[in-house]
C-alpha cells in the first residue's frame, strides 16, 4: 500500500489498492466456479454409476479449461430481430450482480473487502438486482421459449425472495446486527458457548431449512429449474445465447450457488467457527479453513438434489414458496419473538 | 475530492436517465431508464452514509416494484406508432398539467425556503443508522407506522379481493393439496403373480421365416 501511494499519490493508490484487492477475490472465486463444475460432472456421474469427465488432463482435471476454451471459441450467434444492446448487456448485469455480493462476504473475522454496517442488506439488495438480467434476457431475444422462460424465472425469484427475506429476518433478530461479521460473532457467544449447539441452525431450525431449500429455488438449480425446462420450454431464458454470453451464465448460476452457500454457512453454520471445542488445538481455531468446508458440504447438498429430485411442476413451486415457506417463516418469527424476550432466551 | 467528483457523476447520470424515462420511445427502455434513476438516487445516498435507506431503496423499488412495472409493460401490446400521433392531441391538457404542477412547488419553495444545515450534510460512518432508524419508528413514530402498515394491508387485500374469482359448481380446479398428499399406494397396485409360461412360442424375423 505504501509503494503504491509513492508511487501514484493517495487517489490513485486507493483505486489500485481495490483493484488489486477486487482481483484478489474474483480470480479465485473463478477458479473454484470451475472446479465445482468439474465436481459436478463427477459427482452426478458416480450417482450414475459412470465415470463422469475424465479425458483432459490428469483424471480430467484440466476438463473445466477445456469447456471454457469451447465456449470462447464458438461463434456469438446474434438472432433476427433482437434488441441488440440490452441482448448482450443482460449475461454481464446477472454476472456483475453476482460478483459484486462478494465485496462485503467475511473471509474471516478481520478479512472483508468492505467492512460496512448493512452488509446483510447489502447482499439481499444486490442479489436482488440479478433478476433483471433474467428478464432482460428471456424478452430480448425475441423468441417466446426464452420470454416464457425468463417469465417464469423471474416470478419464482420474487417469491422466494420473499421467504429468504423472512428467514434472514430470524437471523437478524437473534443477532441484532446486519452485519455478517458479527452475525458470525454473535453465535460464538450465547448459552451454549461456543459449542456446535450454539450456531443459529438449532434454535431457528425451520428457518434455516426454508432458507436452504429457497436458496436452491433462488438460483434456479434441480428440482426448481422450470425456467430452463428443456421438456417444454428448450432451454428457457438462454435459449437464445451462444458462445461466451452462454458461459456467461453459467458463472454467474455457479458464482450465485456458491453465494447461497456461503450466506447459508455465515448466518447459520458458524462461518469460520470451528465445530469441535477450542482445546483441541489447532482444529479448535477459527479460520477460513472451516467456512470453505461448510460452504462445499452446501455445495455438495446442491449437486446431490440434483441428482436426486425429480423436477417440480410449476404450481407446486408457487404453492411452496406463498402457502408453506412464508407462514413458516412468519409464525417462527413471532416464536422467536416470544422466546428472546421471555426467561428461556438463549442470547443474552 | 474524490466524493466530490462521485456527486456530479451520479448526479449527472440521475438527470440523464430521468430525462430518458420521459423521451424513450421504447416503454421498455423507459423502463430500465427508471430503474437507473433509481439505482443513482441510492449512490448518492450511499455518499451521504444513509446506507440503511439506500439499501432498502434498492430492494424494494428496483429488486420488486420495477421488476414488476417491467413484466407489466413486457406483456402490454403497446403500438408506439398510435401513442406518437395522440401527442399532439393531448399536448394542451398536459401542457395546463404541467403549469400547474410547476406553480405549486414555486410558491412551496418561495413560502418556506429549504434550508439544508450543513452539520448533517455527511453523517459519520460508524453509527449503524438500521438501529437508529428502528429506534425511532417503534418508539417515537410508532402511531404512524402502525397507521401506515393497517393502510398497507388495505391495499393488499382489496387487490387480492380484485383478482378473486367466484367458483361455482361447474369451474375445474386442482386440489393441490390433494395432489401432493398421494403416495404410491392409491395410485399403483402390485399384484403378485405366478410366472406364466407359453411353449409354443413363434418369432418370426425380418424375411418372414418362422422358427
Amino acid at each position: 500500500m505504501q509503494t503504491l501511494q509513492h508511487l501514484f499519490g493517495a487517489n490513485g493508490a486507493y483505486i489500485i489498492w481495490n483493484l488489486i484487492c477486487t482481483l484478489v477475490i474474483i480470480v479465485p472465486l473463478t477458479i473454484f466456479v470451475a472446479y465445482v463444475t468439474f465436481a459436478e460432472r463427477k459427482i452426478l456421474g458416480y450417482m450414475h454409476a459412470r465415470l463422469g469427465a475424465n479425458r483432459v488432463g490428469p483424471k480430467g482435471l484440466l476438463q473445466p479449461f477445456a469447456d471454457l476454451f469451447k465456449f470462447v471459441f464458438k461463434e456469438l450467434l446474434s438472432p433476427y430481430k433482437i434488441n441488440k444492446g440490452i441482448f448482450y448487456v443482460a449475461p454481464l448485469i446477472i454476472l456483475i450482480c453476482a460478483l459484486l455480493v462478494w465485496a462485503v462476504i467475511p473471509f474471516n473475522p478481520n478479512l472483508v473487502f468492505a467492512k460496512i454496517n448493512a452488509s446483510l442488506l447489502y447482499v439481499v439488495a444486490i442479489s436482488s438486482l440479478g433478476v433483471y438480467g433474467i428478464i432482460l434476457a428471456g424478452w430480448s431475444g425475441n423468441s417466446k421459449y426464452s420470454f416464457l422462460g425468463g417469465v417464469r424465472a423471474t416470478a419464482q425469484m420474487i417469491s422466494y425472495e420473499l421467504a429468504m427475506g423472512f428467514a434472514l429476518v430470524g437471523v437478524l433478530m437473534v443477532s441484532g446486527s446486519l452485519n455478517l461479521g458479527e452475525i458470525v460473532a454473535g453465535q460464538a457467544s450465547g448459552l451454549m458457548r461456543g459449542s456446535i449447539l450454539s450456531w443459529n441452525w438449532i434454535p431457528l431450525f425451520p428457518l434455516f431449512l426454508v432458507y436452504l431449500i429457497s436458496g436452491v429455488a433462488e438460483t434456479n438449480r434441480a428440482p426448481f429449474d422450470v425456467c430452463e425446462g428443456e421438456s417444454e420450454i428448450v432451454a428457457g431464458f438462454f435459449v437464445e445465447y451462444s458462445g461466451t454470453s452462454f458461459a456467461l451464465f453459467m458463472l454467474a448460476e455457479y458464482v450465485n450457488m456458491i453465494t447461497i452457500s456461503v450466506m447459508t454457512s455465515l448466518m447459520f453454520l458458524g462461518g469460520w467457527l470451528s465445530p469441535v471445542p477450542s482445546s483441541w488445538g489447532i482444529l479448535g481455531r477459527e479460520s477460513f479453513v472451516w467456512l470453505l468446508l461448510k460452504v462445499c458440504l452446501l455445495l455438495f447438498g446442491f449437486i446431490w438434489y440434483r441428482a436426486t429430485f425429480p423436477r417440480y411442476r410449476y404450481d407446486q413451486i408457487m404453492r411452496l414458496g406463498w402457502k408453506v415457506f412464508i407462514p413458516v417463516t412468519l409464525i417462527w418469527i413471532f416464536v422467536l419473538g416470544a422466546w428472546i424476550v421471555s426467561p428461556l432466551s438463549l442470547w443474552k | 475530492m474524490l466524493t466530490n467528483v462521485l456527486f456530479y457523476l451520479f448526479a449527472a447520470i440521475l438527470i440523464f436517465s430521468a430525462i430518458r424515462v420521459i423521451t424513450a420511445k421504447n416503454p421498455v427502455h423507459a423502463v430500465l431508464f427508471l430503474v437507473l434513476a433509481f439505482v443513482t438516487s441510492s449512490c448518492l445516498w450511499l455518499i451521504l452514509n444513509v446506507e440503511f435507506l439506500a439499501l432498502s431503496l434498492i430492494l424494494i423499488y428496483v429488486g420488486a416494484v420495477m421488476v414488476l412495472f417491467l413484466f407489466v409493460v413486457m406483456m402490454l401490446d403497446i403500438d408506439v406508432e398510435t401513442l406518437r400521433k395522440s401527442f399532439w392531441q393531448h399536448l394542451p391538457l398536459a401542457i395546463v398539467l404541467g403549469l400547474v404542477v410547476l406553480v405549486e412547488m414555486v410558491f412551496v419553495l418561495i413560502a418556506k425556503p429549504i434550508t439544508l444545515p450543513h452539520t448533517v450534510a455527511s453523517f459519520p460512518s460508524d453509527i449503524s443508522n438500521s438501529n437508529q432508524i428502528g429506534l425511532l419508528m417503534y418508539l417515537n413514530y410508532s402511531y404512524p407506522v402502525e397507521l401506515a402498515s393497517v393502510i398497507l394491508l388495505l391495499a393488499l387485500v382489496v387487490a387480492v379481493a380484485l383478482t378473486l374469482r367466484q367458483t361455482n359448481k361447474n369451474s375445474k380446479y386442482q386440489n393441490i393439496a390433494k395432489q401432493v398428499a398421494v403416495d404410491s399406494s392409491t395410485r399403483v397396485t402390485l399384484v403378485k403373480m405366478a410366472t406364466e409360461t407359453n411353449p409354443e412360442v413363434t418369432i418370426s424375423n425380418k424375411e418372414g421365416e418362422t422358427k
